[in-house]
């Protein structure tokens, strides 16, 4: 019989051993549990895990595509860490990156027959004050008004899809496009420039691999990543330090939604080249997976983006060549964090055998 | 207006609201107890098309229900695990919970999509509304049990100090939130839509959860906000068919923007949320040893 409530003892220190482990553990569970799954459904296992994790990523299309996805998600989740390391819940990167696309794109829509070297760095920008100021007001929100940041940033998701949503049916609709929701393409000069010839893989992952150093440098060396840490593991000692804690939660919700909307205007520069209304196949919401997966560690969050975009590749062609619904990927998604979360406790306690409980 | 179009509007309210209305008192009960659930849009859609499918395979609207609710004390169990026995941190796990969900419910349902069923008469589920809602309260605040269960959510090491057993009452709390979350989705596929639609929630688990926070955590509340939520956006859609000319999702997002604006009203009294908010809420417990 599995004893399925553990015998906890705290450790006296957290485990560093492992804090490296427990992310390696969930996935392989995950793995497990999803070759469970495919078997109840008929598949052969092996089959199906070669179609979902191996297949996808067996092309130099296939690595190119797996980075095209990873680009925004640790972006976005270098982002999330800033918010989270503190703390602060900020789930509505999603709506911080169309605000981003929005901003950046309308930009991008504005110089669509100039060319120019100076448009995509504008764009950029406009993404980056996009995404700041949507991600700004449910910090002003908390410091003025004390309220819950988890429902004002998820309630600002829907109010900005719906802001997109009015612009490419209405104002900025295509006058060539038909009736069709979206709108004109953007100029050469107001596209992320391609890595290389005939893969999608763009400019935006130099982005992202900047943004993770910059934010691996913040967080282990300068005092603002340090003020982060202390108030998110003791806001007592924080407030008792002198830390000034609004400018902490203005600070980090201006990083996170500058990057989510970064990744937005990447999205909508890169592989997509104009605006329509599904930018994002969820990306600002699967983000935050991979902000917990990657431990909230830039180099962590690499990886884990990595993981992550396989889950969305794989449900692509689960969905292609097993008449599986694309949602499978999400239900990995879940997993892998359900599992994490679980395993969690590994770090800071030791599971204790005893016989006879 | 004539009476019989105010009437009509009436109906559409009391029926667009309930879902709300049983999602709400559910994650009010859960979070009564110490413990937020942030899975409600995930276990709202698992319940949806577990009873949809249910009564497409056997025609048994009984069994839609049962099959629903077990869904959603399943769904809410494997929360239960992670948060009481695991601890793992509260908002990360119910996030988990709706992704989950959401992709669950769109592999259980695939082959279901535009099925036609025969729908059931809501106003039965209507009544069961109002009536949950006043059991929730008399229990809170009539009975024995429903004081250890305030308790535990504002105190859970007093409440085990008592030798009240915290993990079991939040345990209870969770799955009633869970089994509620499960009879609002079961709702909306059998008796409102009545069809299966992949995310047919469509955001109402978000709302739910605001509700609870406008309710300042009292039950008879959360009939109040649910159908100031309710009216206003059935209002919204009715301008819109009356010829107001004014883009659509402009009026799509007054129950967000509602949610927000109610927010800021009850949170910025912070005496008031931090005497209604459950002290305890999303710490976990952990006995030592």
């Amino acid at each position: 019989m599995i004893n399925f409530i553990p015998e906890l003892e705290a450790r006296g220190n957290p485990s560093t051993t492992m804090n490296f482990l427990v992310p390696v553990i969930a996935v392989t569970l995950t793995i497990l549990t999803g070759s469970v799954i495919f078997a109840m459904m008929g598949f052969d296992p092996l089959y199906a895990l070669h179609t979902f994790f191996i297949s996808p990523i067996s092309t130099s299309y296939g690595i190119s595509e797996l980075l095209v996805k990873a680009t925004p998600l640790a972006l976005i989740a270098v982002g999330l860490a800033f918010c989270f390391k503190n703390n602060l819940y900020n789930i509505g990167a999603e709506g911080q990156l169309t605000m981003g696309a929005v901003f950046g794109g309308g930009i991008g829509l504005l110089f669509y027959d100039t060319s120019g070297f100076w448009i995509l760095p504008l764009m950029i920008i406009g993404g980056a004050i996009g995404g700041a100021l949507w991600g700004l007001i449910p910090a002003v929100l908390k410091v003025r008004f004390n309220t819950n940041e988890i429902l004002t940033s998820l309630m600002l998701v829907y109010i900005a899809l719906l802001i997109l949503d009015y612009l490419v049916v209405g104002p900025w609709k295509d006058p060539q496009g038909y009736s069709f929701p979206k709108t004109r393409k953007f100029g050469d000069s107001g596209r992320m420039p391609l890595l290389f010839s005939g893969l999608r893989v763009h400019f935006g992952i130099i982005i992202t691999l900047i943004g993770v150093f910059a934010s691996w440098f913040i967080f282990s060396k300068t005092m603002l990543g340090y003020q982060l840490k202390v108030s998110g593991y003791s806001p007592i000692a924080s407030r008792y330090a002198g830390f000034n804690q609004n400018y902490l939660i203005y600070t980090a919700f201006i990083f996170s939604g500058a990057f989510a909307g970064i990744a937005g205007l990447g999205e909508v520069s890169g592989p997509i080249g104009l605006l329509y209304r599904d930018i994002s196949p969820n990306y600002g919401f699967t983000s935050i997976i991979v902000a917990f997966l990657g431990r909230l560690h830039p180099i962590g969050i690499i990886f884990a983006s990595l993981v992550i975009a396989l889950t969305y590749l794989g449900a692509e062609d689960a969905q292609l060549f097993m008449q599986i619904p694309a949602a499978v990927g999400f239900v990995f998604q879940g997993l892998v964090l359900f599992y994490l979360l679980g395993t969690e406790l590994l770090v800071n306690f030791k599971i204790v055998f005893r016989k006879n409980i | 207006m004539s009476i019989d179009v105010f009437i009509g509007v009436i109906q559409i309210i009391l029926v667009a609201t309930t879902p709300l209305v049983f999602a709400a008192i559910g994650e009010l009960v859960t979070e009564k107890t110490g413990v937020l659930n942030l899975g409600v849009e995930g276990m709202m859609l698992v319940g949806a098309v577990t009873a949809f499918v249910t009564l497409v395979i056997t025609g048994s609207y009984t069994l839609a229900f049962i099959v629903s609710l077990l869904s959603g004390v399943l769904m809410s169990g494997l929360f239960a695990y992670l948060v009481l026995i695991l601890m793992s941190n509260q908002v990360a796990t119910g996030l988990a919970l709706t992704i989950f969900g959401i992709g669950l419910s769109s592999m259980i349902g695939k082959n279901y999509i535009g099925t036609p069923i025969q729908g059931l008469n809501p106003y039965f589920f209507v009544a069961l509304s109002f009536l949950i809602v006043f059991l929730v309260s008399y229990f809170f605040y009539k009975t024995k049990l429903g004081l250890i269960f305030r308790a535990v959510g504002e105190s859970h090491s007093s409440s085990h100090a008592l030798g009240y057993s915290v993990i079991k009452v939040r345990l209870m709390g969770i799955l009633f939130g869970g089994s509620m979350c499960a009879l609002a989705g079961s709702y909306m596929s059998i008796c409102y839509a009545p069809m299966w639609q992949e995310n047919m929630t469509a955001g109402r688990g978000w709302i739910a959860l605001a509700l609870v926070v406008f309710a300042t955590w009292k039950p008879g509340r959360i009939l109040v906000g649910a159908y100031i939520f309710g009216g206003v956006s059935i209002l919204q859609m009715n301008l819109q068919a009356w010829g107001v000319n004014f883009p659509g999702q402009f009026f799509n997002m007054a129950p967000y923007l509602a949610t927000m604006i109610v927010l800021i009203i009850i949170s910025s009294n912070r005496l008031r949320i931090k005497l209604s908010a459950p002290a305890s809420l999303t710490i976990p417990f952990f006995k030592g040893r």
